[in-house]
């Protein structure tokens, strides 16, 4: 059994990198410091995966070798006018690098998974700016975390333990003790009432304060986690403070604190719903904290107002470092998402959305968004590389992607791979293959190669090479 | 292939040649004084100028604050696109333009070497990823460790040898070239938004003093022989009366130089030489700074000269920026890097009308002419804080030409136009001076033995400019210069020619310079080390460094340490 250490995990944009690997006659058979996210999928990754790439005949998907499915791909990408390249989140900068050239040679669409989750977040960014650092800078120094519309517990498990609340740095300390001081207490306050109803026969009900700020705020010493969503998510659960909002009314409660940090008075009683009294005490609090933070997830970016949302965000942070020091941060999902954003940008000046066929680069989401393109009917092929579209875009988009002729290049079997003319399966980026990765926070990670990929699964930067040769050599003779 | 540059005048101010008419040979990507093959290119370029490929000491070109500033930015590139070729890849400027583009327009102009000047060591892969992207061009990056932690502990510890060793491993880890400070001390203290008020003022939780920073680093730098000096961004830059803090930064390692050695490099100096007391009260502080370099023989700066354009300013200076944006109310993006850094990007304008921007456009230029001595002043424009490199020519204009600089004058702020100082300096640069300014002073200053000159065993990185100094006078046709200076004749890359006519007619992929310092006592990485290294970041160390598969083409410098 071979051990390795330092392995970095391949599924979320925390990107852990302290996961040590057990491998056994190539296949990983224990991992240890993951979460139960990356754990399945270190275990478990590969399980359906076809041995060999796909040509559709005849309607039907045959085994073929990986050079006639490379020829077939040249040639639906070389006829395409308009083809989308599409994807790209859950893949190495490597193959993002190649991916782009593609795009420019064959004049088409390339485009990301921003383009459905926090592309908002951007076009907002592109607005007012960002403040922001990289995750131990919170470790360190953040004494008041906030989470908007995201829920780190569930999907970046290791978030909150790695970087934020309950992690240890040199200027604060982690908050585990006032949390479990809180459990015990509230456990305490558990047998106290059922003593009491045992005595009294009978059961007692106690009026809940839904937003009031609870009396453990006036500890100064420690860490806060203050939580803002549509429902109680399992982090509101270990949160310090939970502000339930309404669905789709953020962008209210975000102007009425920007209000409130600016010093201006709010002549209602209730924001969506929320005493005003309630976000008084919040914004003090935002403002009498020493390093602040708040991180917000898909809930901001996509729901009413969307980038409306973030930009409401971005101001308030903006504005908040008059009085503190105030950073902001989305919390991106795919592990590579980041890092699709950056390749993009260096390459071409443009994060997602980039349209080549003028021959140089244009950027205008609405008019060059993959989802738009596909709803409008305007592309003629398409290369989706490790993601699912047709699970995850709108019918009509999906429906226009799949009429078309459709490559996939995917270690999975998903919805797109099975709808698809050419499939590749290919290695996984992190346990079958090398590669660089973005964490959320732009810190490059390189990661590593664990056990050997089946012969006949290449690495997406490998495979799209070999397309771009075969492309260039049709167009160029 | 070889090549035979004929008839051309030639500049080579490192062997003293000062436009000679002599032909150059080239071979196997060297100069030669004798061709072995015989076969060979001959270029005419009789009645034109033949210099060394230029050198850029500071511009941002790559990593993730420059990455940063383009995403800001898509107003700035659909203004200016670069269209694909069957040769070139398409691209976008402006001000921050892709990584293609970048390395191309520099060709364009004739330079060949390009020093990436902050790179925050945590992000160092991206950084070297983007080099890897940016073609024909070599280049190198400076790692900032002036707020470090390590090094902040172990100068206020007064661990002088245990800060290089680590500093020399930092180096190995991120492949970097040189020892930058950006605002020291200021940085770590705009963790918690604060700042340091001048070189005296202790790093809040640290107890160490921006002098003993900068001390402590320069000591470093001679103890492991780095073909650099330290290359420092003042405190308090961008503010009025900070010429104070740039004379006491280079004064306080006065005594640390040996012999005529530089042992400091004072970057962008325009923006560290501000005096008054406000925006209202403001002049400038060039003649002061000036005054001291030119009896200092420790100090080299280059000139950061502002061009009145649209720019994106970035720099690792979190509170400057912060700063900037208040005082524009433009959209301002933060970015801290976790016991090492932050960097701040802030779009800017400079505008001729405004009064604080014609006298910074003076200063940067007052430098120029009035350190007397052409080898420790450089011409950047800290690109893109002042403008985009894409106006080195203008700057040559003004400075080979008096007349240049009165037509540009004559449309300044007037009141700037009444009290600056620069209307009545006379000086004006000859080709000699422009070829130190540009390509030998900057090789010089950066300890490239193979670069900027034009001797038998040089880099073979020519820039030849199609103008010819003995019919057209550089002071009175000064824009048939800059003309000539934005489109180079040719540009020859290692041997090839990689620029015709102002044209790319050849990519290739440029080298990435790192240094490797060896030291006698073998460093090693102890458990303590790897743990504080745990605590201190969030990636474990072994996920640290920079492996040499992220350099294209990795061109280590061996340097031999006294520790």
């Amino acid at each position: 059994m071979r051990k390795i250490e330092n392995v970095i995990c391949p599924v979320c944009g925390s990107l852990c990198d302290d996961i040590t690997v057990y491998v056994e006659d190539n296949r990983v058979v224990e991992v240890e410091n993951t979460c139960a996210v990356g754990r399945a999928k270190f275990l478990n990754y590969g399980l359906h995966r076809k041995p060999k790439p796909l040509i559709r005949k005849n309607g039907e998907l045959k085994e073929a070798s990986i050079e006639e499915a490379v020829r077939r791909s040249a040639e639906i990408l070389t006829e395409s006018k308009y083809p989308i390249l599409y994807g790209w989140s859950s893949t190495s900068c490597e193959a993002i690098r190649v991916g782009l050239e593609l795009a420019e040679e064959v004049g088409g669409i390339i485009d990301n998974t921003s383009t459905v989750c926090h592309g908002p977040s951007i076009l907002s960014i592109q607005d007012v700016g960002i403040p922001s650092c990289t995750l131990g800078q919170l470790r360190h120094r953040a004494d008041l975390v906030i989470y908007w519309g995201s829920d780190p517990y569930s999907a970046h498990p290791r978030h909150i333990e790695r970087y934020t609340v309950f992690s240890e740095g040199r200027f604060q300390k982690s908050g585990w003790r006032s949390f479990i001081r809180r459990l015990s207490g509230k456990l305490v306050k558990k047998r106290l009432s059922r003593v009491a109803e045992l005595i009294l026969r009978r059961k007692l009900t106690f009026p809940e304060e839904k937003y009031a700020l609870p009396p453990y705020f006036i500890s100064e010493e420690e860490r806060k986690l203050v939580v803002v969503d549509v429902r109680k998510t399992r982090t509101a659960e270990v949160a310090d403070y939970f502000l339930q909002v309404k669905p789709n009314t953020d962008y209210e409660v975000l102007q009425a604190l920007r209000m409130l940090v600016n010093d201006q008075d709010l002549e209602v009683d209730e924001v969506a719903g929320i005493p005003v009294r309630t976000l008084e005490d919040l914004a003090d609090l935002m403002i009498s904290c020493d390093f602040g933070i708040l991180f917000f997830g898909v809930g901001l970016t996509m729901s009413k107002g969307k980038l409306r949302n973030v930009d409401a965000a971005l101001s308030l942070v903006r504005d908040l470092n008059k009085r503190t020091k105030f950073l902001i941060m989305p919390m991106r999902g795919h592990y590579n998402v980041t890092g699709a954003n950056v390749v993009f940008t260096w390459q071409t000046g443009y994060p997602y959305a980039v349209d080549f066929s003028l021959g140089y680069p244009r950027y205008n989401p609405g008019e060059t968004s993959v989802v738009d393109i596909l709803r409008r009917g305007e592309c003629d092929a398409g290369l989706v590389v490790a993601s699912d579209p047709v699970s995850n875009f709108p019918a009509s988009a999906a429906k226009t992607l799949v009429d078309n002729p459709l490559i996939v290049i995917d270690p999975d079997v998903t919805p797109t791979s099975m709808m698809a003319d050419v499939v590749f399966p290919s290695a996984y980026i992190g346990i079958e293959a090398e590669g660089t990765a973005y964490r959320m926070d732009h810190v490059p990670l390189r990661l590593k190669k664990v056990v050997e990929p089946p012969p006949n699964c290449l690495p997406d930067q490998e495979i799209l090479a070999r397309i771009l040769r075969e492309v260039r050599r049709i167009r160029r003779g | 292939m070889a090549l035979l540059i004929r008839n051309g005048y030639v500049y080579d101010p490192m062997n003293g040649i000062d436009g000679e008419k002599m032909d150059i040979l080239v071979e196997g990507g060297k100069i030669v004084d004798k061709l072995k093959s015989a076969e060979y290119e001959v270029i005419d370029a009789s009645g034109m100028i033949v210099m060394p490929g230029g050198v850029d000491i500071h511009s941002h070109i790559a990593g993730s604050e420059v990455n940063a500033g383009r995403l800001l930015r898509p107003e700035d590139h659909a203004k200016d696109v670069e269209l694909k070729t069957e040769i070139t890849r398409s691209g976008v400027g402006y001000s921050v333009p892709s990584t293609f583009t970048t390395g191309y327009r520099y060709a364009k102009m004739g330079y060949t070497t390009v020093m990436n000047p902050s790179m925050p060591p945590l992000e160092a892969k991206h950084t070297h990823e983007e080099l890897c992207d940016t073609p024909i061009i070599d280049k190198a990056t400076y790692p900032l460790l002036g707020d470090w932690w390590f090094v902040l502990e172990y100068l206020r510890d007064g661990k002088i040898e245990e800060c290089a060793l680590h500093v020399a491993w930092m180096l190995y880890a991120t492949k970097g070239y040189a020892i930058k400070l950006v605002n020291p001390g200021g940085l770590e203290a705009w963790g918690f938004g604060r700042n340091v008020r001048d070189i005296d003022d202790p790093v809040p939780y640290f107890n160490v003093t921006p002098r003993e920073i900068i001390r402590g680093l320069c000591k470093v730098n001679k103890l492991l022989h780095l073909p650099h000096t330290i290359h420092v961004h003042t405190n308090n830059l961008g503010k009025p009366g900070n010429y104070e803090t740039t004379l006491q930064t280079m004064k306080c390692v006065e005594d640390l130089s040996s012999g005529d050695k530089p042992c400091i490099h004072i970057t962008h100096c325009q923006f560290s030489a501000f005096k008054g007391v406000d925006w209202r009260e403001f002049y400038s502080g060039a003649e002061d700074i000036a005054k001291y370099v030119n009896f200092h023989k420790h100090v080299t700066i280059d000139m950061g000269q502002v061009i009145f354009t649209d720019t994106t300013t970035m720099t690792a200076d979190g509170p400057f920026q912060y700063i900037l944006h208040e005082l524009t109310g433009n959209k301002w993006v933060n970015h801290d890097v976790e016991t090492e850094t932050s960097s701040g990007i802030v779009p800017f304008r400079y505008r001729r009308r405004s009064y604080v921007h014609s006298i910074q456009w003076c200063i940067g230029l007052e430098l120029a002419l009035l350190i007397r001595d052409p080898w420790r002043i450089f011409l950047t424009t800290d690109h893109p804080n002042a403008g985009p490199f894409t106006s080195y020519p203008q700057v040559i204009g003004w400075l080979i030409s008096r007349k240049a600089r009165e037509e540009t004058l004559s449309k300044l702020n007037k009141r700037a136009r009444e009290t600056a100082l620069l209307p009545s300096i006379d000086r004006e640069y000859s080709l000699y001076e422009v070829a130190i300014a540009t390509r030998a002073g900057q090789a010089r200053a950066l300890g490239l033995k193979d670069k900027g000159h034009l001797g038998v065993g040089g880099d073979a990185d020519i820039a030849i400019y199609d103008v010819d100094p003995r019919k057209i006078d550089p002071s009175t046709q000064y824009d048939e210069y800059v003309k000539a200076f934005s489109k180079a004749a040719y540009t020859i890359k290692e041997g090839e020619i990689v620029v015709r006519n102002g044209e790319v007619v050849k990519v290739l992929d440029g080298k990435t310079y790192w240094v490797k310092v060896s030291s006698n006592s073998e460093y090693e990485v102890s458990e303590d080390m790897k743990r504080r290294f745990t605590e201190y970041w969030t990636v474990q160390f072994d996920n640290y460094p920079v492996s040499e598969a992220y350099l294209k083409r990795s061109k280590p410098v061996q340097v031999e340490s006294e520790v």
